[in-house]
């Protein structure tokens, strides 16, 4: 019973909204031994950070603890005073947030933000807990340890910050650490360089965690045991092995299902046809630097060709360059066999209507005060010409086509859809210009799985229904499987490799591919191990790139 | 750090752009003003041959161009030009006098060091405890102190100055005589004598100008306190304190200094009433009884320290701004 450090019991949380205090979380258990790692995955809110912050006994503004208890080593912090607990986060609990680069402070170098727990705590003096910094960052493998304690977090790298930001958690040696979707915002080579980093770390110091992610592969390569979230309430818990080999909820098996959907291949291309885009030689810049080196691809008619490589490889770039937002400064771009105009202002209404873009962030992308019918209307009335009736008819099938109830939605603002419900909507206002060709630019990177999954397989009917060809740019190789025909490296705006989404499976493959796909999280608990002792640690993630 | 300097550069040559510019306004309206100096020196009854003989003597009948013209090239060499009265004066006397002219000049600059050392007292009060209350009514927002100084201040702020100025008075020169309540300094005085006779005007201007200051500081911390950093902060166990002074507040300095400046700025521009009250010999008070009598040197002269002022000071808070950011400090 004493080796218990953490036990959370029948954990209550509300948060206000319009005045009135609305359930959360639905009376959660915890229990953490000492030294053991929890995962506690769930889509966005099921309440997994509301959680893991309670557990340090902390609430954001707007949210409160209405019942139960978290006791931490004897101590209840749902009753305990600010001074008490106070005490003891930093000290015995510590946090790393799911953003490095917000979560540091930008005014303070990394070094004095690392040494303010202890010296505040009083546990170390300043320049013992320097010197313990700087022997963190080592074992963390940074480079430069020595150095980069010294610089301000913007002239760091996320993946950095982000081993940084667990070397600061250390700093006192606490008992339990939080780790809120630690890797999320990163790249696969540089997060399996932070994951490896994190496990090493908390076996090392035998500290006890809590690993909050949506990703099951990144949790059943950390876990010990994990926790299933839904809307506020537990699923199931069981160790990382069972629960990965015979999950018992429905929900559950549903989001491990969600990786099988694949699209069956098509036919080889016709290589005497005319690609509907076709990307010749171009080299592009922002002001005097090249981003973009003699990139060349064809898309043809029905296919879709996925762009991968990690940020700043130069896949949005070339989107630019294909829409003219960016003139390239070399080559050009042909559609349907004819050369288009570099600069989009150039263009003209066909030619603009041809190429369709989908966005990210679909909440930035819808204007928030326009309603949905006026947000699918405007390029049906643009592009096509139809008002009045023949307008409103139209943007009804649209809705339709995207499986959205037209008398239902046609009224509502944005701020009234679920992320999921907004993106369907900006694939309906591509779909609105009837374009033969759409970028979808990490078009499911925001989304939940099952969620993600529903675009992916209404994009993959539109392209049956309509023939349509997608560009399609993504970082997720669990993607690329299911939805791509043709996949195109790139890596610091060049193309690497091209091919048949077959071959780029099969080995073997450019080396650099070969990694990307290697970096990718599997199922198996044992992957990260496995992956380790087969490559030794100096030849993952972005160590191995910058060898390349 | 070569960004820097030249953005310092661009924003430098853009506040002589805008001073430069400002300059035309400022003899535009001031040469829009009703009635001249010829007319309200002679009085109501003024022959017509009188009234251009003089304007005729001060140049006022040539091309307003040409006076302007005039004027920016004298204003560039550091000439404000010789007050219209004194002219008269002096052309009167005839030309022998001509050694000890009285210039815009010689006005003016003892009247500027009146009015600066008076916003400097002001500042030196304003604006630690603007600051340092913004801090405590972030740290304890939305607490009995908090609204009760935002009443307080608001209220100081919104009752006239001369108001103010009358209170003041009351309370520490009638009822307890801390301090004189006529503010009549002169060159050669005692530092202590000055600063106790400055003490009243001082203390009106910190009334009238900390709450904006208090309140933008209170609110460009509040406004940090929810994103991430913040959060890591408290979740490191730090003290409220701690996290707002030392967390919040460097991040929150550039609205800061903006208001700061253009309150700064007001104390410069803005004290006519006060120094009337309390009889101070400040530049406001030349500002307008120059006007009163249309002597036109005097007034553009004062137009255009004011607008100097300005821009300096906004330029300044620019700067700092810019300073204050860690990612312009220390490019990657």
């Amino acid at each position: 019973m004493s080796d218990l450090l953490l036990k959370i019991r029948d954990l209550k949380i509300e948060g206000r909204s319009d005045e009135t205090w609305n359930p959360i979380i639905n009376g959660i258990d915890v229990d953490l031994k000492k030294g053991e790692v929890l995962g506690m995955i769930g889509e966005s809110g099921a309440g997994k950070s509301t959680v893991g912050l309670a557990s340090m006994g902390y609430t954001r503004d707007g949210v409160r603890i209405s019942n139960g208890s978290v006791v931490f080593d004897g101590v209840d912090l749902v009753t305990a005073s600010a001074a008490v607990k106070r005490d003891l986060l930093g000290k015995r609990i510590a946090y790393v947030a799911q953003s490095a680069a917000a979560s540091f402070n930008p005014a303070h170098k990394l070094i004095d933000q690392h040494s303010e727990g202890p010296v505040q705590h009083g546990v170390s003096s300043r320049t013992d807990s320097e010197q313990d910094g700087m022997e963190l960052y080592r074992r963390l493998r940074l480079p430069n340890p020595d150095e980069i304690g010294f610089r301000y977090p913007h002239q760091v790298s996320g993946g950095q910050l982000q081993r940084a930001m667990t070397a600061m958690a250390m700093a006192c040696r606490p008992d339990l650490i939080i780790f809120d979707e630690p890797t999320t915002a990163l790249d696969v080579t540089t997060q399996i360089e932070v994951l490896a980093s994190i496990r090493d770390i908390v076996e090392q110091f035998d500290t006890a965690a809590i690993y909050i992610t949506h990703d099951l592969a990144v949790v059943a390569q950390m876990a010990d045991k994990i926790k299933v979230l839904l809307k506020g309430d537990e699923v199931e818990e069981a160790d990382t092995r069972t629960m990965l080999s015979s999950p018992k909820e429905e929900y559950t098996k549903s989001l491990w299902a969600v990786r099988s959907f694949e699209r069956p291949a098509k036919p080889a291309i016709n290589v005497k046809a005319t690609p509907v885009v076709s990307i010749h030689n171009v080299t592009a810049a922002y002001g005097t630097v090249d981003v973009l080196h003699d990139v060349s691809f064809d898309i043809h008619a029905g296919r879709t060709v996925a762009v991968v490589g990690e940020s700043g490889s130069g896949k949005s770039t070339t989107a630019r360059c294909i829409t003219g937002l960016l003139p390239p400064r070399i080559g050009h771009i042909e559609f349907d066999g004819q050369q288009l105009p570099l600069d989009y202002k150039k263009r003209d209404k066909s030619q603009l209507r041809q190429a369709q873009m989908i966005y990210q962030m679909a909440d930035t992308a819808l204007n928030p005060r326009k309603s949905i019918g006026e947000t699918i209307g405007r390029p049906v009335e643009f592009y096509m010409g139809l008002t009045g009736k023949e307008k409103r008819k139209r943007v009804d099938e649209l809705l339709a086509e995207i499986e959205l109830e037209p008398t239902e939605y046609f009224h509502r603002l944005p701020s009234e859809l679920s992320g999921g419900q907004k993106q369907r909507i900006g694939i309906a206002r591509a779909l609105a210009a009837e374009p033969k060709f759409i970028i979808c630019d990490e078009v499911t990177s925001a989304l939940d799985q099952l969620v993600a999954e529903g675009i992916l397989r209404l994009l993959a009917k539109l392209q049956d229904e309509l023939g349509l060809s997608y560009m399609f740019i993504t970082h997720d190789l669990a993607t690329v499987r299911s939805i791509a025909d043709e996949v195109v490296v790139m890596k610091d705006g060049s193309v690497v490799e091209q091919g048949p989404k077959l071959d780029m499976f099969q080995p073997p493959h450019h080396p650099y591919t070969d990694l990307l796909l290697s970096s990718v999280p599997e199922m198996d608990p044992d992957w990260l191990t496995n992956l380790l002792q087969e490559r030794g640690v100096d030849n993952i993630g972005d160590a191995a790139v910058d060898k390349m | 750090m070569a960004g820097l300097s030249k953005i310092i550069l661009q924003r430098l040559l853009l506040g002589i752009a805008t001073l430069f510019a400002v300059s035309i306004i400022i003899f535009i309206a001031v040469n829009a003003l009703p009635g001249d100096f010829a007319q309200s020196i002679l009085g109501q009854g003024a022959t017509p041959e009188a009234v251009a003989a003089i304007r005729d003597q001060l140049g006022l009948n040539a091309s307003p161009v040409t006076r302007y013209l005039k004027w920016l090239g004298g204003a560039l060499q550091g000439d404000l030009g010789v007050p219209m009265s004194q002219a008269l004066f002096q052309s009167f006397a005839g030309a022998s006098t001509g050694g000890d002219v009285i210039t815009v000049f010689d006005q003016i600059v003892p009247r500027l060091k009146n009015t600066l050392f008076l916003a400097g007292v002001s500042a030196a009060i304003a604006v630690p405890l603007a600051v340092t209350l913004g801090i405590l009514t972030a740290l304890y927002r939305n607490t009995a102190f908090d609204k009760a100084m935002n009443v307080t201040t608001l209220s100081a702020i919104s009752s006239p100055e001369f108001f103010l100025a009358y209170v003041l008075i009351l309370f520490l020169a009638v009822l307890n005589p801390v301090f004189p309540s006529l503010s009549n300094i002169f060159p050669g005085m005692e530092f202590s004598d000055r600063l106790n006779k400055t003490m009243l005007p001082a203390l009106t201007l910190t009334l009238a100008v900390t709450a904006q200051m208090m309140r933008m500081t209170r609110a460009a911390i509040i406004n940090l306190l929810a994103s991430p950093y913040i959060e890591m902060a408290r979740l490191k166990g730090l003290s409220p304190m701690r996290v707002i002074v030392k967390h919040a507040l460097p991040n929150a300095l550039a609205p800061i200094i903006t208001v700061i400046a253009l309150n700064l700025a007001y104390l410069v521009t803005g004290v006519v009433v006060v120094e009337v009250v309390f009889v101070y010999p400040g530049i406001g008070q030349l500002f307008v009884d120059s006007v009163k009598i249309r002597d036109i040197p005097v007034v553009q002269a004062c137009c255009l320290i004011f607008a100097a002022v300005y821009i300096l000071l906004n330029l300044t808070a620019d700067i700092l701004s810019i300073v204050s950011n860690p990612r312009l400090r220390h490019p990657k």
